[in-house]
C-alpha cells in the first residue's frame, strides 16, 4: 500500500475520488427524476428501473462484448418502463407514487429473474480517462481515474439546466408541471408530455444502473443497488428540481457514500456499518431541513403530488 | 362507462325482496369483485409471461397450489409465513387510513427483532411468560418509535413519509448490522454473526395441534383489533376524516398531529412485533435473516386488501402460500427464485390499475337495482 505517502491526507483524497466514482449513478437518476418531476409526475420506481438497467447493460455487454451497447440497451429498457409508468398513470385514480412502488418490486424482480445466468460471467468495463497520470502517487491516480459516463452526466446537467430555461421543450415541460389546465389552454396534451418525460427520465436512470454493473462496483448481482434510485428522488427535492443542483447534490451523496470505505482504507473499522448508512442519514437530514409545513417548497412544480 | 342507468331494471327481474337483495349486493360487491378480478388478470398476465419463456403455466399453478395449500404440511408452512405478513401489512394499512403511504415496515421489523433479542438476553432466567411479554414490548416499542417518527416528521416537518420511511428502513438495517456484528454479537457465532441465543424458555411455541407458531394468532388478533379501531371507535372515524381532508379535520377541532403519530406508532409497533415473533419463534436470536422482505410483501398484502384489516387475513394467507411455493417452483421447473417476486409485481400493478374502475362500472351502481318507487 502507498498510503504511507499521504497518511491521513489519503482520507479526503479517497473521499473525493469516491465521490466522483459513487456519484455517477446519482447524477443520472436524479437528472432523470428531475425531468419527470418537472412535468408533474413522480416516478418512485426508478429504483427498479436502475436495477433492471444494471442487469440489461451487463447481460448485453457479456453477450456482445461491447459495454456501450450495454448502456444503449439499458437506456432502451428504462424507456420501456418509463412509457409503462407514464401510460398507466394517465388513468383517473391511478396513483403515481403507488405505481412507482409496484415498479420497484417488478423491475428488480424481473432483473433478478433474467439476470440469474449473468452472475458468473464477467463483462467488459466502461472505459475511464486517467486524469491523474501526472502524479506518482497511485492514490492520486486512482482518485482521478474518471469514467466517461461521469463527464457525460456533468455535461448533461449543464445542458438540462440551460434547456429548461431556454428551449421550447423545456418551457412545455415546465408549463405542464405547473398547471395541467394552463397546458391544455396552450393546446398541449399534458399526458403526452408526462409520458415522454417519464420515459426519458427512466432511460437516464437505467444508464445510472449500467454504470453500477459495468464500472463501479462493476459486477452484476442481486445486491447491486443500495437504494440509489430511491435516494435520488429525495435528492431532486433537495436540489429544488434544478439540474445543476442535482449534480452538486449527487457529488455530496457520493462523498457520503465513500466515507465508509475511505475510513476503512486507513484502518478505521469500528462502526463500519454506521458509516455505510451515512448517505441515508444525510438524505433524511436534508429532507427534514429543507421541508417545512405550511408553505410550498420554492421552485416545486405546481401539480407534483409529493410536495402537497 | 360512467353513464348511470336510465331506469331501474330490477322490477322486470323479480319481486321487491330480490331487488332489495340485489341493491344490497351491488353496494358491497364492488370492493370484492374488482380486487378478485384484478388478481385473476394479474395471474393471467403472469401465465403469458411464463408461456413466453416456454414453460407451462398449468404446471406452475399446480405446483403453486401444491406448495402453498395442497397438503396439511404445506398449509402449515403457508400459515407460518402469513403470520409476519399480517403484521407487516397492518404497518401499511393503518397509516393508509390517514392517507399516508408508509412503505418502510421492513425497518420496524428488523429493529423490533433486535430489540426483542436484546431484551431476551437482559432478562435471562425470568419466568417464561414475563420474558416473552417483555420481548414483545421491546419489539413493539422499537418498531413504534421508528414508524412513529416517520409520522411525526410527516406532520410537523412535512417530510414525505413514503421516502422517509424507506430511507429509515435502510438505516434500520445498517443499525441492525452494526449491533449484530458489534456490541450485541455473540462471539460464538462465527459464520453468521448473531446476537446471543435467547433463553430457551422464551421460545414462542406452536399452537396446539398444528406446527404453526402463536405468531399467527397474534397477527389475526392484531388485524381484528385494527378493524375495530378503524371502524368502531372515534379515533378511527377521526382518522378517516383526516385522511380525506386534513384542513377539514383541523377545522372540526381534531388533533391531527397526535392522530397521525399515534396511528403510525401503532403500525410500527405491529411490525416490530413481527420482528419479535421472528426472533422468538423462528430464529432464536437476531441476525441478518430478519431483513428477509416481509416488510415489502406486506405492502402488497395491504394494497390487495384495500387497507381493510379483516381482508388482510385471507390475502396474507394467499401471498404466504405463493411465497411458500417458491422453493418448489425453483426445484421442479428450474425457475429462478425471483419468479415469485415477478408474480407479486404483476399482481401489484394490476391491483393499482384496477383503482380506476371504482365507481365507473354500471353493474355496481345500486340505483340500477333499486325497486321502483
Amino acid at each position: 500500500m502507498e498510503q504511507t505517502d499521504l497518511g491521513l491526507w489519503g482520507v479526503p483524497l479517497a473521499i473525493l475520488g469516491g465521490a466522483i466514482r459513487v456519484s455517477t449513478p446519482f447524477i443520472f437518476v436524479s437528472l432523470g427524476e428531475a425531468i419527470t418531476e418537472r412535468s408533474g409526475r413522480i416516478n418512485l420506481g426508478l429504483e427498479g428501473v436502475l436495477v433492471f438497467g444494471a442487469m440489461t447493460a451487463y447481460a448485453v455487454a457479456v453477450l456482445t462484448g461491447s459495454p456501450w451497447l450495454g448502456v444503449l440497451a439499458a437506456s432502451a429498457s428504462g424507456a420501456c418502463f418509463g412509457l409503462f409508468h407514464g401510460w398507466i398513470c394517465k388513468f383517473p385514480k391511478v396513483n403515481d407514487i403507488a405505481i412507482g412502488i409496484a415498479l420497484m418490486l417488478l423491475g428488480s424482480g424481473l432483473a433478478f429473474f433474467f439476470g440469474k445466468p449473468f452472475i458468473q460471467p464477467s463483462a467488459p468495463d466502461l472505459p475511464a480517462i486517467p486524469f491523474g497520470l501526472w502524479s506518482n502517487s497511485s492514490q492520486v491516480q486512482a482518485a482521478l481515474n474518471i469514467n466517461i459516463l461521469f463527464l457525460i452526466g456533468a455535461a448533461l446537467a449543464v445542458f438540462l439546466w440551460w434547456a429548461f430555461k431556454n428551449t421550447r421543450a423545456g418551457l412545455i415541460v415546465r408549463v405542464v408541471g405547473d398547471s395541467s389546465d394552463a397546458a391544455r389552454a396552450m393546446g398541449i396534451n399534458p399526458n403526452t408530455v408526462r409520458l415522454l418525460a417519464t420515459a426519458i427520465g427512466s432511460a437516464l436512470a437505467a444508464i445510472g444502473g449500467a454504470y453500477l454493473s459495468l464500472y463501479y462496483p462493476g459486477s452484476w448481482n442481486e445486491g447491486i443497488s443500495s437504494g440509489q434510485g430511491l435516494m435520488a428522488v429525495a435528492l431532486v427535492i433537495f436540489a429544488r428540481w434544478n439540474p445543476l443542483g442535482c449534480f452538486a447534490a449527487a457529488l455530496l451523496f457520493g462523498g457520503a457514500g465513500a466515507l465508509g470505505p475511505a475510513l476503512q482504507s486507513v484502518g478505521v473499522t469500528q462502526g463500519y456499518y454506521l458509516f455505510y448508512a451515512a448517505p441515508y442519514i444525510l438524505t433524511l437530514l436534508i429532507m427534514i431541513a429543507t421541508s417545512s409545513p405550511g408553505r410550498a417548497l420554492a421552485g416545486a412544480p405546481g401539480v407534483l403530488s409529493i410536495t402537497k | 362507462m360512467t353513464e348511470i342507468a336510465s331506469g331501474p331494471v330490477a322490477s322486470t327481474l323479480g319481486g321487491p325482496a330480490l331487488a332489495g337483495a340485489l341493491e344490497w349486493a351491488a353496494r358491497r360487491a364492488e370492493g370484492l369483485v374488482i380486487p378478485l378480478a384484478a388478481l385473476i388478470v394479474g395471474m393471467a398476465l403472469f401465465s403469458i409471461f411464463i408461456m413466453l419463456l416456454g414453460k407451462s403455466p398449468a404446471q406452475l399453478f399446480d405446483l403453486m397450489w401444491r406448495g402453498g395449500f395442497g397438503s396439511w404440511f404445506s398449509v402449515q408452512n403457508t400459515l407460518s409465513r402469513a403470520a409476519p405478513l399480517l403484521l407487516a401489512a397492518l404497518c401499511v394499512a393503518l397509516p393508509a387510513r390517514l392517507g399516508l403511504v408508509v412503505i418502510g415496515g421492513e425497518g420496524a421489523i428488523v429493529l423490533g427483532g433486535v430489540a426483542a433479542a436484546a431484551m431476551a438476553v437482559l432478562v435471562q432466567g425470568a419466568p417464561a411468560l414475563i420474558g416473552v411479554i417483555l420481548m414483545g414490548i421491546a419489539g413493539a416499542v422499537a418498531g413504534g418509535v421508528w414508524i412513529g417518527a416517520v409520522g411525526a416528521l410527516r406532520h410537523y416537518r412535512a417530510v414525505n413519509e413514503t421516502i422517509s420511511s424507506l430511507l429509515m428502513a435502510y438505516i434500520a438495517i445498517a443499525l441492525m448490522n452494526h449491533l449484530v456484528e458489534g456490541p450485541l454479537r455473540d462471539p460464538a457465532s462465527l459464520n453468521k454473526p448473531s446476537t446471543h441465543p435467547m433463553d430457551p424458555a422464551f421460545v414462542v411455541g406452536a399452537v396446539p395441534g398444528m406446527d404453526v407458531h402463536w405468531g399467527l394468532v397474534a397477527g389475526i388478533i392484531a388485524c381484528v383489533i385494527s378493524w375495530i379501531l378503524i371502524e368502531k371507535t372515534r379515533w378511527g372515524f377521526a382518522a378517516r376524516i383526516a385522511g380525506g381532508n386534513v384542513r377539514a379535520a383541523q377545522v372540526q377541532g381534531l388533533a391531527v398531529g397526535p392522530l397521525i403519530v399515534g396511528f403510525c406508532a401503532l403500525a410500527g409497533a405491529f411490525a416490530g412485533l413481527a420482528g419479535m415473533i421472528e426472533v422468538a419463534a423462528v430464529q432464536g436470536n437476531a441476525n441478518a435473516s430478519l431483513a428477509s422482505g416481509y416488510g415489502y410483501t406486506g405492502i402488497l398484502v395491504a394494497f390487495l386488501a384495500r387497507h381493510n384489516p379483516l381482508a388482510i387475513i385471507p390475502v396474507a394467507i394467499l401471498l404466504g402460500g405463493i411465497d411458500a411455493s417458491g422453493g418448489l417452483l425453483q426445484r421442479r421447473m428450474d425457475l429462478p427464485d425471483a419468479t415469485v417476486q415477478v408474480l407479486q409485481g404483476m399482481i401489484f400493478i394490476v391491483i393499482l390499475f384496477s383503482e380506476t374502475f371504482y365507481g365507473r362500472l354500471r353493474v355496481f351502481n345500486p340505483d340500477l337495482w333499486k325497486r321502483p318507487a
